[in-house]
């Protein structure tokens, strides 16, 4: 199967549009262009891209509706582009179906390693074995083992699931609320504290420098994500 | 020299005559038409008067016209709006009366109102119709009005005098001499008899007997009389101020020279008029003197003084005063010296023995001593109180029961115990026993008790110690004479230690009244906030009159707030609130114990200030005050008055400068904004349109990126700071607590400000027992990224820049600290303020950045300092109350 790396781009900003075609293009992804929201959702089922850029700032509809509207039948990474301080909405837009997000202005670098992530993670949903390696580190999902530097580490079985479940994840932004949700279950979705604590734990256990994570990285606001 | 003086215009006088003028032109204008009583045609008069007007295109309404049915004058009527009576409830009956309010709202050229002087039914504004005029004057409307010369508040006794008849209701005399016209409506006495004889003529409230005795020839001739002379004195007085204020120089050819001797009785503003009048008839010119004698002068003397004195310099009489203990040597002396041709004294209205005998000495001397100035003697037909007849008044009776009782019982007692030594002592000293008891009781108890006392006591030294004892009679003649003596001696020693002692209460409550109002007077000078004053007042009206009072400000907008203050110490119903808006609104007072709004139980003062109507001040008055209790309670409304205004003008000025400051800054910010952003857009203008040329090789290339790409980061900052900027400002900064790990803290700002660390030495040292804390992150973290960022721009390269968080007692503190140039000392406080730059600092930022960081720290009420470090640069202090989170808990 041909990789498909056509990339739409749904931004009412024609120089943010013009800009991404070039930072894209030369990446070697193709691009598409919509400017309104009507124009991005039908773009998205006649070209059906792989991945999805969304502004949530567009002029005809709000972010979050397309985004509902686009999920209702797109199961391509989305990734949504918004302004600084709208953390909420962004934890919202993650939550109801998108995949990552970058705030304007973003930098050319973090975009494509973004877009990278997403696009793996989508198309290695097939496969995807249980034994995961991120540098010194070696997770046996199945086994429940993880090593580093091939010297086990004792993790208790919360932190070994939070850390499974970021493992399997990784690259990806998680939302705190699917975090606590996931692991500890649903009436501690705002429990933030108890993340926290465990994500000290674990980097104190799986880190170089628990103090300057690198494998753990915390996403201000939003949540984490798991280092590649 | 003194003719001089006379012409030329005192330029006060001036001033005051054209602010008149001036107030005149704003108000409506009064025209009163004016007559010796009932019937002479002043309502027809006023009719027609009114018609010919409206044919001028003056739009009138009547406002109250009493026809008494009469059909002439019911004609008249027609052609005018008449404004309906407004229908008052009292006691059961409908009650009518002018409507003030509709006619203000209707706001004519002209407003017709009949009877000046009538007494307005009890639940309207005012007690008086006058008031009413008063208030519909000052919107700017006219009114013309009728007066009947009894109604004049100096012409009442004259008039019941003349007439027998007690007239009630009157108008004072300001109110007819400020009227602008006065028209005399006369009749002769022979054609007012005829109308009343035909039934014309209508006298209300008066009994047949009383009217038939009022309307006698004799009667009316003297009331015209008096009506005609009060006119032709006001025609005198206008034609004076006319010539005065157009430096007209009067008849002053005859050589005659006048001058008056004023002193602190009312008696002397009589003789001023004359004497000006006179002056003006005899061409003459006319001085006034005052002799000022060692005899000290009551306070009401002393403002009456200064009232005469000030009469003089408004009637345009040159005021001279000098000294000495003998008057009439005085005044011969200065008559002698200014060739005074006439002197003109005044004398009292009653002749009694004892003024007899000072005032007769007086003018005798004066006359004797006169030589060739000719003397003459005014009276008055102005009633006066004697001030001699003071002395004997009699006293009041106010003491209680107990107190008669307790003297009565100690009279008796000091009888019995004397009783048995009677004969061992002699009856004779006994008396001294009971005197002695009489004087005590006269150190505690009032008049009354006293002549109680003094009565029994020698009634009881009569019948039990008089021989023969047991009868009331006394057989000889020296026991008589002491009975007597006794008997006088008693009551005089008790009469005048009881007054001692009252006067001596009254000293004292004076004493502490003063010292109240200079104790008030301390502490308000020190006060500091508009609260601190209403309280010290509030207390101290409390403290010392023992009345609850409260204080309603003026609101802004010239209307007065609703709130009272403070808060919990009267309060007041809507209805009373409004009093209290009219009492500021007319700085005038009102409510119980004033004449308007009487039926209220709260009195309302209005408080002034020299340039602000400040508000109103509220009290529950028992009792009217007496004129001791008025002048200090005006002085105390002065000073609070003082006080609130001092501190309302502080405010004002306060405000004006912060708005003066902020208006600096907002400019600064602007010229700072624009040269900020221009910068970093120029830079990449200028490096894109190098690259778009196509010119440069590939190192410059390189460069020129960078540049844009530095640039763009620097804009990208500028908006960052201005946005948060804007949220601080706009108070839209709500911060979003939740727990996170001070780490995460560190690392964000270090991985963002990489690049300018990285010429840095970076140490961070966070204990490992500060885990979690609850702060909202995207505040702290732009807070942490300014300090940090600060620090790179203003420390050397290579200098460690240390950042330190830690937990302290419920706080938690981030430390940074950096070794570059610090602040200068007493720069400190300011550091944190808007657009304050370091002398000399590069530029690239716009002074936001710290002021940012307090606001957010402030946010967290928290706080944020500065301090310079000992071996060079500066710590910056950031301390924020926050939870601990039970870690035990979490981690089972």
């Amino acid at each position: 199967m041909a990789t498909n790396n056509n990339i739409l781009v749904i931004d009412d900003e024609a120089q943010i549009r013009r800009l991404l075609e070039i930072s894209l293009n030369l990446n070697g992804y193709k691009i598409s262009e919509a400017s309104t929201a009507r124009e991005g959702i039908v773009m998205a089922a006649t070209h059906n891209p792989a991945l999805i850029l969304l502004d949530l700032g567009l002029p005809d509809e709000d972010g979050l509706s397309v985004l509902g509207k686009l999920r209702e039948w797109y199961l391509n990474p989305i990734i949504i582009l918004s302004v600084r301080n709208s953390e909420e909405d962004i934890i919202k837009a993650l939550d109801n179906g998108a995949n990552d997000y970058l705030t304007k202005p973003f930098r050319t670098g973090e975009l494509l390693a973004r877009i990278r992530t997403a696009l793996r993670l989508s198309q290695d949903k097939t496969g995807g074995g249980s034994l995961l390696s991120f540098g010194p580190l070696a997770i046996d999902l199945a086994g429940h083992i993880v090593k580093k530097n091939n010297n086990l580490l004792k993790l208790t079985s919360t932190e070994f699931s939070l850390l499974a479940l970021m493992a399997r994840n990784s690259g990806k932004v998680l939302t705190h609320q699917y975090l606590l949700k996931e692991v500890w279950g649903h009436s501690y979705s705002d429990q933030t504290q108890y993340l926290r604590v465990y994500v000290a734990q674990l980097r104190k256990k799986i880190e170089d420098y628990p103090t300057h994570p690198t494998i753990i990285i915390t996403e201000p606001g939003i949540g984490y994500r798991f280092g590649e | 020299m003194n003719d001089y003086n006379n012409i030329r215009p005192n330029p006060d006088e001036l001033l005051a005559s054209i602010k008149l003028e001036e107030d005149q032109n704003k108000k409506g204008k009064l025209k009163i038409f004016f007559g010796m009583c009932a019937g002479v045609g002043k309502t027809f008069s006023m009719l027609e008067s009114a018609h010919i007007d409206q044919s001028n295109g003056k739009d009138i309404v009547i406002g109250f016209v009493e026809t008494h049915n009469r059909p002439d004058t019911n004609e008249l009527l027609k052609g005018f709006e008449i404004i309906p009576l407004k229908v008052v409830e009292y006691k059961g009956t409908k009650l009518k009366d002018a409507d003030t309010e509709a006619i203000i709202t209707r706001k004519p050229d002209l407003v017709l109102i009949d009877e000046l002087a009538h007494t307005n039914v009890p639940g309207s504004l005012h007690l008086k119709r006058y008031q009413d005029v008063l208030d519909i004057l000052d919107i700017g409307i006219d009114v013309y009005t009728t007066l009947n010369v009894q109604h004049l508040e100096s012409r009442t006794d004259t008039v019941s005098q003349i007439t027998g008849i007690v007239v009630r209701e009157t108008v004072p005399d300001e109110v007819f001499e400020k009227a602008d016209e006065i028209e005399l409506v006369d009749i002769t006495p022979e054609e007012l008899l005829q109308r009343f004889d035909d039934g014309k003529v209508y006298t209300p409230d008066q009994s047949k007997e009383a009217i038939h005795n009022f309307f006698k020839k004799g009667n009316i001739t003297a009331l015209r009389e008096m009506s005609l002379r009060i006119v032709a004195d006001r025609v005198d007085t206008q034609l004076r101020e006319y010539m005065h204020k157009n430096r007209i120089r009067g008849p002053w050819k005859s050589g005659l020279r006048l001058m008056t001797v004023i002193g602190p009785s009312p008696h002397s503003e009589k003789i001023l008029r004359w004497a000006k009048n006179l002056s003006y008839s005899m061409g003459a010119t006319l001085l006034s003197l005052y002799v000022e004698s060692t005899k000290k002068l009551s306070p009401s003397q002393q403002d009456q003084l200064n009232k005469n004195i000030n009469l003089a310099r408004h009637l345009g009489i040159e005021f001279i005063t000098t000294s000495g203990n003998d008057i009439v040597r005085s005044i011969l002396d200065i008559g002698q010296k200014e060739n005074i041709t006439h002197i003109i004294v005044g004398k009292p209205r009653r002749w009694n023995l004892i003024s007899y005998f000072r005032l007769g000495n007086f003018v005798n001397r004066l006359i004797k001593y006169s030589g060739n100035i000719d003397v003459y003697v005014v009276g008055s037909d102005q009633g006066e109180d004697n001030q001699y007849m003071k002395y004997f008044r009699l006293p009041s009776f106010t003491s209680g029961y107990s107190h008669y009782s307790l003297s009565a019982l100690f009279t008796i007692l000091t009888a019995v115990i004397f009783y048995p030594l009677k004969d061992i002592i002699g009856y004779q000293a006994v008396a001294f026993g009971l005197l002695f008891t009489v004087s005590i009781l006269a150190l505690f108890v009032g008049i009354g008790p006293i002549l109680v006392s003094a009565s029994l006591s020698a009634l009881l030294w009569d019948f039990f110690f008089l021989p023969p004892p047991f009868t009331l009679h006394v057989d000889r003649i020296e026991d008589i004479l002491m009975l007597i003596m006794y008997f006088i001696i008693a009551l005089i020693g008790g009469v005048m230690t009881s007054r001692v002692r009252k006067q001596e209460k009254l000293t004292r409550e004076r004493e502490l009244r003063t010292s109240a109002l200079y104790q008030l007077t301390k502490e308000l000078s020190i006060t500091s906030s508009i609260d601190e004053v209403i309280r010290t007042s509030v207390k101290y009206i409390k403290k010392y009159s023992r009345l609850d009072s409260t204080i309603i400000l003026q609101g802004g907008n010239n209307v007065l707030d609703k709130l009272l203050r403070p808060e919990n110490s009267l309060t007041l119903s809507d209805p009373e609130l409004s009093i209290a808006e009219w009492s500021f609104q007319h700085s005038r007072e009102a409510g119980r114990f004033t004449d308007t709004l009487p039926s209220t139980e709260f009195t309302f003062y209005p408080l002034i200030g020299s340039k602000l109507r400040l508000g109103v001040v509220v009290i529950k008055q028992e009792k009217t005050l007496s004129g001791d209790e008025k002048a200090f309670w005006d002085a105390y409304r002065t000073q609070i008055s003082n006080a609130l205004e001092r501190e309302f003008l502080n405010d004002i000025a306060r405000r004006a400068s912060i708005l003066d400051e902020s208006d600096k800054l907002y400019k600064s910010l602007f010229n700072s904004i624009s040269h900020e952003l221009r910068i970093p857009v120029a830079t990449i203008m200028g490096a894109s349109d190098t690259l778009l040329s196509g010119e440069f090789d590939k190192g410059t290339s390189m460069h020129l990126h960078v540049e844009i790409n530095k640039a763009s980061e620097r804009l990208n900052r500028l908006i960052d700071n201005l946005l948060n900027m804007s949220r601080l400002e706009s108070g839209r900064i709500t911060p979003k607590l939740d727990w996170h790990d001070v780490h995460d803290l560190a690392n964000k700002v270090i991985e963002v400000l990489k690049k300018e660390l990285e010429r840095f030495n970076l140490e961070v040292s966070i204990p490992d027992d500060v885990p979690l804390v609850k702060i909202d992150f995207g505040l702290m973290e732009h807070v942490l990224h300014n300090l940090v960022l600060n620090a790179t721009q203003y420390s050397k390269p290579g200098t460690t820049i240390r950042i330190k968080m830690y937990y302290d007692h419920q706080s938690f503190i981030i430390q940074v600290m950096d070794r570059g140039p610090g602040f200068p000392q007493d720069e400190l406080k300011n550091v944190f303020n808007k657009f304050y730059r370091l002398e000399g600092s590069i530029s690239g930022g716009t002074g936001l950045g710290l002021s940012i960081v307090k606001g957010f720290v402030q946010a967290h009420n928290g706080n944020v300092t500065i301090e310079n470090r000992k071996n060079g640069g500066s710590i910056i202090t950031v301390k924020i109350p926050t939870e601990i989170p039970d870690l035990n808990q979490i981690l089972l």
